[in-house]
């Protein structure tokens, strides 16, 4: 599904340079579910943007499902933002002067879809969800745990190939990060692919495999043996 | 259709926001449509006090030569006769209206029974009213049969009759004039009021016999229905050949016969209108430019107060041609409503400033050209539409993870 080959990415502040990603390789098959750690500053949020698209790379290659992401105009970009990649923040990122269906529809208006049926489409998300009886709340009506699975919903409803999330429980407090977690696995359970990033190992120990970044590349890979069939059976 | 409705919901859930850039159209607007109506209210008046003053008029008055001519020496009076009179009447096509007038020489005594007084007397031709605007109060003017017939008839102004009748009616009573007894036909008013209401008219032909007057008259006076400058100015010069043949006298000896015209009049009023006209332009094109800077402000606030939900929308697919899309139509439709409201305030307002007050000399009938308001309203809308595109497109194109770092 992601292929990354010695992906660098420097920022450039003032006149010095900071180089954070230092040929990042990286495999993530489809299906799978994958924390990513590392300390602060390490580049997490970083290396997660360049798999969103949110932001480009310096060198070297990134494939998303086979296609290669590099140099895209922002029109192209847009679109495979729109219908390959869903996002969930720290922040949930809600628009505040829509309610819960109509920020789980947006990403549906920029594919085209009718008002009537994308608010059908996000009926069904948010149900997904739980939160049937707050589709027309407003964001500030809404808990941390409801805003951040409204954004869960909003990131499902175009069925994309990546699931990407920075530190989707950082705000949270640990049952509601449960919840959170939970919702992410049964959506993986679907076949979804989920990336995390967290700094938790206790969120890191809920998915298939830890990838850590240290020092501007991943650090030797931990395979954890699908402690997560185990825990749920 | 969902484009729209998406607007709709932008501008419907950010009141404050949607408020605030309508609300500072909406007044440009309104401001302009006020100040242009005001504008043409002034100059409505300014027009009616020039229509009431001087109308396109001309004095000819006899003089003395003030150059030799033909060897006849300087200081040779020129008096006007009713053969002028006639003459003019019948060689001048352009004339409208004209009447002659006598003055009795020496001083005059008007009274009624034992009340008297120190009035002007005048004699004239039926026309006269016509030349002066007098409003006749009571009963007719001089007319034509009073002429032909000698009629021994008076019109008094109503500062005459208050002096010398007091509470009686003086129609049908005899006033005498110098002794000659005159039966008042009329009562008049004077549009000028004062001086002109302390006039008795008397038939001119009646007057010039009773009087003592062989035919000599000291004025002509007559409008004309040139509609230009330059016309009035021939007519003028012609008058003034004509009657230098006529009187034998050098046709640039301005003193000998004076002719004058509301030429200077018309001169100060141009003058007047062109100043209130620049007035308006200037106000007028200040008032939209502040509208215009006013926009391009707030849409440079807003679409800054908006970076993080433009990141937002880009990272769900959002194209930049979306973003810049959004916020122009929300700017144009907005600018356009408020821009609307300011017309129809603005003008409702003149409509009912303009009926309740009353008319005075100085201001009239504010109104306003729709054309010039519509099209100032129109100017602002696409002077917001552009002055959003800068910013639109400049924050429709920050990388989205600049854009959602915004707080
Ligand atoms: N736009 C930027 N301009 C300059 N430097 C940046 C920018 N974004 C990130 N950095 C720097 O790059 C490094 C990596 O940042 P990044 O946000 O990827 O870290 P992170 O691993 O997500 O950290 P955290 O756990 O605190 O979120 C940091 O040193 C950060 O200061
Ligand atoms: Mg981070």
């Amino acid at each position: 599904m992601i292929k990354l080959n010695a992906i660098n990415k420097s920022y450039s502040i003032g006149k010095n340079s900071l180089h954070v990603l230092k040929g990042v390789n990286l495999d993530i098959k489809d299906g799978e579910f994958v924390s990513i750690m590392g300390s602060s500053g390490s580049g997490k949020s970083t290396l997660l943007n360049i798999l969103g698209i949110l932001d480009e790379y310096d060198s070297g290659e990134y494939y998303l499902g086979g296609t290669l992401i590099k140099n895209l105009n922002q029109s192209k970009a847009a679109e495979y933002r729109n219908r390959f990649i869903g996002f969930v923040f720290q922040s949930f990122n809600l628009l505040s002067f829509k309610n819960a269906v109509e920020n789980v529809a947006l990403p549906l208006y920029y594919q085209g879809i009718k008002r009537k049926e994308r608010n059908r489409i996000a009926m069904e998300y948010l149900d997904r969800v739980g939160l049937t009886d707050w589709a027309h709340h407003m964001p500030s009506e809404l808990s941390g745990g409801q805003k951040q699975r409204v954004a869960i919903a909003r990131a499902l409803i175009t069925n994309p190939k990546i699931i990407l999330a920075d530190e989707p429980t950082g705000a949270l407090d640990s049952v509601t990060s449960q919840e959170v977690m939970q919702l992410f696995k049964q959506v993986h359970a679907k076949g979804m692919t989920l990336i995390v990033v967290t700094h938790e190992n206790e969120i890191a120990n809920m998915t298939e495999r830890i990838i850590r970044i240290k020092d501007g590349v991943i650090d030797t890979p931990s395979e954890k043996t699908n402690m997560l069939t185990g825990t749920e059976a | 259709m969902d484009k729209w409705q998406e607007i709709f919901d932008t501008i419907s859930k950010n009141k404050l926001r949607t408020f605030l850039t309508g609300f500072s159209v909406a007044w440009g607007i309104f401001m302009l449509i006020i100040l242009l109506g005001s504008g043409t209210g002034l100059q409505n008046g300014a027009e009616n006090q020039f229509r009431i003053a001087a109308v396109n008029s001309i004095f000819i008055t006899g003089g003395a030569t003030s150059m030799p001519y033909n060897g006849m020496p300087v200081g040779r009076r020129i008096e006007l006769e009713n053969e002028d009179y006639a003459l003019l009447r019948a060689s001048y096509p352009q004339i409208e209206w004209m009447s002659s007038r006598f003055f009795i020489r020496g001083s005059i005594n008007i009274s009624y029974k034992n009340k008297f007084g120190d009035f002007e007397v005048r004699s004239v031709h039926p026309e006269h009213y016509l030349i002066e605007n007098a409003i006749i109060h009571e009963g007719r003017f001089i007319n034509q049969t009073d002429l032909e017939e000698y009629k021994k008839v008076a019109v008094i102004g109503t500062a005459v009759q208050e002096s010398i009748f007091g509470d009686e009616d003086p129609m049908g009573k005899y006033i005498k004039v110098n002794g000659i007894a005159f039966l008042v036909v009329g009562i008049f008013e004077d549009e000028e009021g004062g001086y002109e209401n302390r006039m008795v008219y008397l038939p001119i032909t009646t007057a010039q016999r009773a009087f003592n007057g062989k035919g000599k008259i000291r004025q002509i006076l007559l409008t004309h229905n040139s509609s230009s400058v330059e016309q009035s100015v021939m007519l003028t010069a012609n008058l003034r050949n004509y009657l230098a043949r006529r009187h034998n006298y050098d046709p640039s000896d301005l003193r000998a016969i004076r002719i004058s015209n509301n030429l200077e009049d018309y001169k100060r009023f141009s003058d007047l209108m062109g100043n209130i006209r620049l007035f308006i332009w200037i106000i007028g094109i200040g008032t939209i430019i502040a509208g215009i800077v006013g926009v391009s402000n707030i849409m440079m606030i807003v679409v800054k107060e908006r970076t993080k939900e433009i990141g937002i929308r880009k990272a769900l697919g959002a194209t930049p041609y979306n973003i810049v899309g959004l916020i122009m139509l929300e700017s144009i439709f907005i600018t356009s409503i408020a821009g609307y409201i300011g017309l129809v305030l603005g003008v409702g307002l003149l409509e009912l400033v303009g009926g309740a007050i009353p008319r005075t000399e100085f201001f009239e009938n504010p109104e306003v050209n729709l054309a010039v308001a519509i099209s100032a309203t129109m100017l602002l809308v696409t002077a917001g539409a552009i002055a959003g595109l800068f910013p639109a497109s400049k924050a429709a194109s920050i990388p989205p993870v600049v854009a959602l770092r915004d707080e």
